[in-house]
């Protein structure tokens, strides 16, 4: 992503349409394009700065754009290291000094070069020196206080396994309908685009009975069954698997392989370009899905990460810091995969027209 | 090695019968060649033969076993497609052992034959490429060499050399026909290529809409076409056909002319067609007495021969001569048509009188 | 392609039953084999619900077992529609229904027309000969792949009253803006996010469809002396069309199906200013006290009719792009 962002950069500011100088339509788009990239970008990166800040800096108002601490500094004489403050001092001048304790509206400092004499300073007239720092304590929270681990875990499994048995289900499914000649296959084929037209919100009420009657409330199969035949991945697949050269499927079939060895061995690898665009998406999918583990998934200990962030929305108003820290973990496995294969995403949705 | 026999065999696709009770008998050891124009149901025969397409009606028998039932695996025997169908993901030796894998053939056995096979075709330094790494004539050894390994009872060739280009393809013939030889196996082979019928087989099969026009050697064939529809279908330049009537002791054509034909008696009304073949025809100077008067109207140089076309009274005729000619177009000319090369058709298309000419004839 | 060796002992273990089950049926009928997980999914999680949404919907009470449910008849359908004045929410007996019915439509109006413009337009831009046009698209396109939590969560703290928003308006001399908690900033938000979170998806769809037309096209434009102004409106937006139609129609699909971001973003609120049907549909069976299922099917096959309307549109407007 940082490579691309780059290039992308220096192509803007070095190159031209090569005809030599930039029309002014150019400079246009240009700033179209500039303007696009803060407001799609802007709002990640203001969130990810923000996950760094400790708590206290997270309310401050105005923020800064950047995370900052405030400067300790090790006094001899004193077992902790102090934080240090700029102060004008009676005389006019602007001290660093080191704050030993508040006592109303005083404070007893310290000059870290001096540390001999105490200096009483009144609290209005400091100010505290602060340097850039990454306040990591909202990531290590997570772990320590939050059970983090258990929904990353519960988020990873629904997706990988439900990506796998889904991949599974509907390549052997799209293989029937694509190189089969059986009676009823238009009328299957027919059947499963339909169910395109039903989108997962309209059943939700019967879904969730029939998930409670199977007994996979609050389990992960819950999750993950009602979602593991998609029309769009039987559609797609098929499409694949109709330019496969039946000549091939025949030569198998001549070479004594039995129907699930040609699906196998010899479909399954052939459709690989159309798997991967698949996966990518069943990822996405699982990865990001809400309804659906928000009305199967009751107990926290089964909740994913996008419930688990909904609900500490709720939960942690006040502790932005975790929130914040924890929405940046949950977006940064999708950032990752969009991020090697951008080129590969696009093109899938441009031509599929899936998403 | 095995015969092959196929007895009043009919293939339906729902009510729309494509195969009309066809009866064959392969002796083994053959190379027999299906030919005919595309769509008459040489491929859906073979496919049958395979096992690849079920049988409607009638019997299929390999090595006088009926074998309707079997699944194309098991019935001994192994296929090259047109495409090849070689397996993209796998490397050519992966490719060659797949069949023998399923068959559960020990692993020294399916080295060994592997090794051989690819010996024999001269593709060993090609075993752990995969087929997008080959040329057109590599991928075609292949696929021969996947059917080789299998060592099966018959071999099946769909059109496997309609992707070559012109050189390779004549290389290619060679090969096969060498490789039959070698292995002695009955071949059954598909082509709308009358040359590789011609040049390849010990048996054509001319087949059109479904049904056998006629089986048979190929100089038999050519030179005792059984009906019009085989007569004009082997040979190029094509035969040259005539409408003709009967007439005393032999035929009038639409010109008027008489050809003395000295054969029997042929009715007096049915409409017949004369037949004739491009080389059998002669030509003579314009002012010779004997022959058809025409004008040349197209000349076409090969090289080693001349193709004329002559517009006659009775109609175009294309004449064949060895060597060069001086003729251009428009000239006059005569054409002699030798009675003893004329083969006559009935007016339902089936010979009623063979050319006097052939192996048999001399 | 190698297969790694437990994989392939994997396929002998499978293969042999496989095998044996396909010699008994016959390897025609083996189809059936292949297709069954797939179909019994779909029977038990889509084809029986769409039965069952009709049998909640005709039954009354609190129980979650149809069996249990006593028939009702068209009374949830009749309780949902029963209004005085339709143009008027709070004269229905469902006015929550009403309001999130009319929230949706003003929704998706919004939403989808400013979401097509922008998407146009971008899709415009990234057409040009311009340089970094798959960093770009790429840019425009991310925020699809955040999840409707994150995507709420990120405005959430962008907005908040001590967010970096309010701070760039007191830096410009204004006054802090509860942008959440005002019904008309909150409803403009929620339609901004709706955009943001999604826009990319429809300008990938519109840029295919842009670079699907044929650069002769364009070429012989340039030999007539077209001005680029009418090279846009002559012959880009009408070769356009097809690809625009079925945009529009699918953005209407999932726009009225939006749910999740904006339960998120304001759940709702502030009271049920950004309130739509999907929401209500949750809340009626899964969040009130009592969870009317009947009701909530009731709304959903109300849903689904509409959808079904939106659906012959698209399929109308896909063949049309068909045909070119």
């Amino acid at each position: 992503m940082a490579s691309l962002a780059t290039s992308g950069v220096l192509d803007l500011v070095t190159r031209t349409r090569g005809k030599g100088r930039l029309h002014w339509t150019d400079w246009l788009a240009y700033g179209y394009l500039l303007l696009g990239l803060f407001l799609m970008f802007g709002p990640v990166v203001w969130v990810v700065l923000s996950s760094f800040k400790s708590e206290a800096q997270l309310l401050e108002f105005p923020p800064t754009a950047l995370p900052y601490g405030q400067v300790s500094v090790a006094v001899p004489g004193y077992p902790e290291p102090l934080p240090l403050f700029r102060v004008r001092m009676p005389d006019g001048s602007l001290r660093e000094v080191a704050q030993i304790r508040r006592i109303g509206i005083q404070a007893q400092m310290v000059d870290p070069a001096a540390p001999e004499t105490i200096l009483r300073v009144d609290i209005a007239g400091r100010e505290p020196v602060r340097a850039l720092s990454l306040a990591t304590e909202n990531y290590t929270a997570l772990f320590e206080r939050f059970d983090f681990l258990r929904y990353l875990w519960n988020s990873v499994f629904i997706t990988v396994t439900a990506t796998l048995i889904m991949l599974l289900v509907n390549s052997m499914a799209a293989f029937a309908l694509a190189k089969y000649d059986f009676r009823g296959r238009d009328l299957v084929f027919v059947l499963t685009i339909a169910t395109l037209l039903i989108p997962p919100t309209v059943v939700l009420v019967p879904v969730f009975l029939v998930v409670a009657k199977l007994g996979l409330l609050d389990t992960p199969w819950g999750v993950i069954w009602p979602g593991a035949a998609t029309p769009t991945g039987v559609f797609l697949l098929r499409q694949y698997m109709l330019t496969i050269p039946d000549e091939l499927i025949d030569a198998a079939r001549m070479d004594n392989a039995s129907e699930w060895k040609i699906y196998w061995r010899i479909v399954l690898p052939l459709a690989a370009p159309a798997l991967a665009v698949l996966a990518i998406f069943a990822v996405m999918w699982r990865w990001n899905d809400f309804l659906l583990p928000l009305i199967v998934l009751s107990r926290s200990e089964q909740f994913t990460l996008q419930l688990a962030l909904n609900s500490f929305k709720g939960e942690m108003h006040t502790q932005w810091g975790n929130l914040l820290a924890m929405t940046v973990l949950t977006l940064l496995p999708i950032t990752l995969v969009f991020g090697f294969l951008q080129r590969y995403i696009t093109t899938g949705i441009a031509t599929t027209g899936i998403k | 090695m095995a015969t092959l026999e196929l007895e009043r065999l009919v293939k339906r696709y729902g009510t729309v019968e494509v195969i009309h009770g066809v009866d064959l008998a392969v002796p083994s050891g053959a190379f027999c060649v299906f030919v005919g124009p595309s769509g008459c149901g040489k491929s859906t025969l073979l496919r049958m033969i395979a096992g690849l397409e079920t049988v409607s009606a009638g019997e299929i028998r390999i090595a006088g076993r009926r074998v309707n039932e079997l699944p194309a695996a098991r019935r001994g025997l192994a296929m090259v497609f047109q495409s090849y169908a070689l397996y993209p993901h796998m490397t050519v030796r992966q490719n060659l052992a797949f069949g023998l894998e399923n068959l559960g053939t020990p692993r020294a056995e399916i080295a060994r034959r592997v090794a051989e096979a690819a010996r024999m075709l001269r593709i060993e330094e090609l075993l752990d490429r995969r087929p997008k790494a080959l040329s057109g004539g590599q991928r075609q050894r292949v696929a021969i060499g996947r059917a080789v390994v299998r060592e099966p009872a018959i071999f099946l060739f769909d059109e496997p050399l309609s992707n070559l280009d012109a050189e390779l393809r004549v290389q290619m013939r060679i090969e096969l026909k060498a490789l039959h030889e070698r292995l002695g196996n009955t071949m059954i082979y598909v082509t709308h290529d009358q040359v590789e019928a011609m040049t390849m087989a010990d048996l054509i099969v001319v087949l059109s809409k479904g049904r056998i026009e006629q089986a048979g050697p190929p100089l038999e064939l050519y030179h005792r076409p059984a009906n019009l529809f085989v007569a004009g279908f082997l040979g190029s330049p094509k035969m040259n056909f005539l409408p003709v009537r009967p007439a005393e002791g032999g035929v009038r054509l639409a010109s008027g002319d008489r050809l003395a034909m000295p054969e029997p008696a042929l009715g007096t009304e049915a409409e017949l067609t004369l037949g004739v073949r491009p080389e059998h025809l002669a030509l003579a100077p314009a002012e010779a007495g004997a022959g058809l008067a025409g004008r040349v109207r197209l000349v076409e140089h090969l090289g080693a021969e001349v193709h004329l076309h002559v517009e006659t009274g009775a109609g175009t005729l294309t004449l064949r001569t060895p060597g060069e000619w001086a003729a251009a177009a428009g000239d006059r000319v005569r054409v002699v048509i030798p009675p003893e090369a004329c083969h006559l058709f009935g007016p339902d298309g089936r010979v009623v009188r063979s050319a006097c000419r052939g192996p048999q004839r001399g | 392609m190698r297969l790694a060796a437990p994989l392939h002992r994997l396929l002998e273990l499978v293969d042999r039953p496989m095998a044996a089950l396909q010699r008994r049926i016959g390897p025609q009928r083996f189809a059936w084999i292949f297709l069954l997980p797939n179909l019994v999914i779909f029977a038990v999680f889509t084809y029986l619900p769409i039965v069952l949404n009709f049998v909640y919907a005709t039954t009354g009470g609190l129980a979650v077992l149809p069996s249990e449910r006593p028939f009702v008849g068209l009374e949830n359908f009749a309780s949902l529609l029963d209004c005085r004045d339709y143009l008027d929410p709070s004269s229905c007996s469902k006015d929550l229904f009403w309001r999130s019915l009319f929230n949706t439509g003003r929704f998706v109006v919004l939403q989808v027309g400013f979401m097509i413009l922008f998407s146009l337009i971008t899709a415009l831009v990234l057409n040009r000969e311009i340089r970094g046009r798959g960093f770009f698209r790429g840019v425009f396109f991310y925020p699809v792949l955040l999840s409707p939590v994150v995507v709420a969560l990120i405005w959430k703290w962008i907005l908040q009253r001590e967010g970096v928003l309010n701070a760039w308006l007191v830096a410009f001399g204004g006054e802090p803006v509860q942008w959440l908690l005002d019904a008309g900033w909150s409803f403009f938000w929620v339609v901004f996010v709706s955009i943001w979170a999604h826009m990319g998806f429809y300008m990938l769809i519109l840029l295919a469809g842009l670079q699907a037309i044929p650069k002769d096209v364009y070429e012989a434009a340039e030999m007539d002396a077209a001005s680029p102004w009418r090279m846009l409106t002559r012959i880009t937006l009408p070769l356009l069309m097809p690809t625009m139609l079925v945009v529009v129609v699918l953005a209407l699909i999932k726009g009225v199906q939006t749910f999740d971001e904006i339960y998120v973003l304001t759940g709702g609120g502030p009271g049920s200013a950004t309130m739509l049907v999907v929401q209500y549909i949750y809340e009626t069976g899964f969040a009130a006290q009592p969870r009317l299922y009947g009701l909530a099917a009731a709304a959903s096959l109300l849903l689904a009719a509409l959808l079904m309307i939106l659906t012959l549109l698209q399929l109308r407007a896909n063949r049309k792009s068909y045909r070119g």
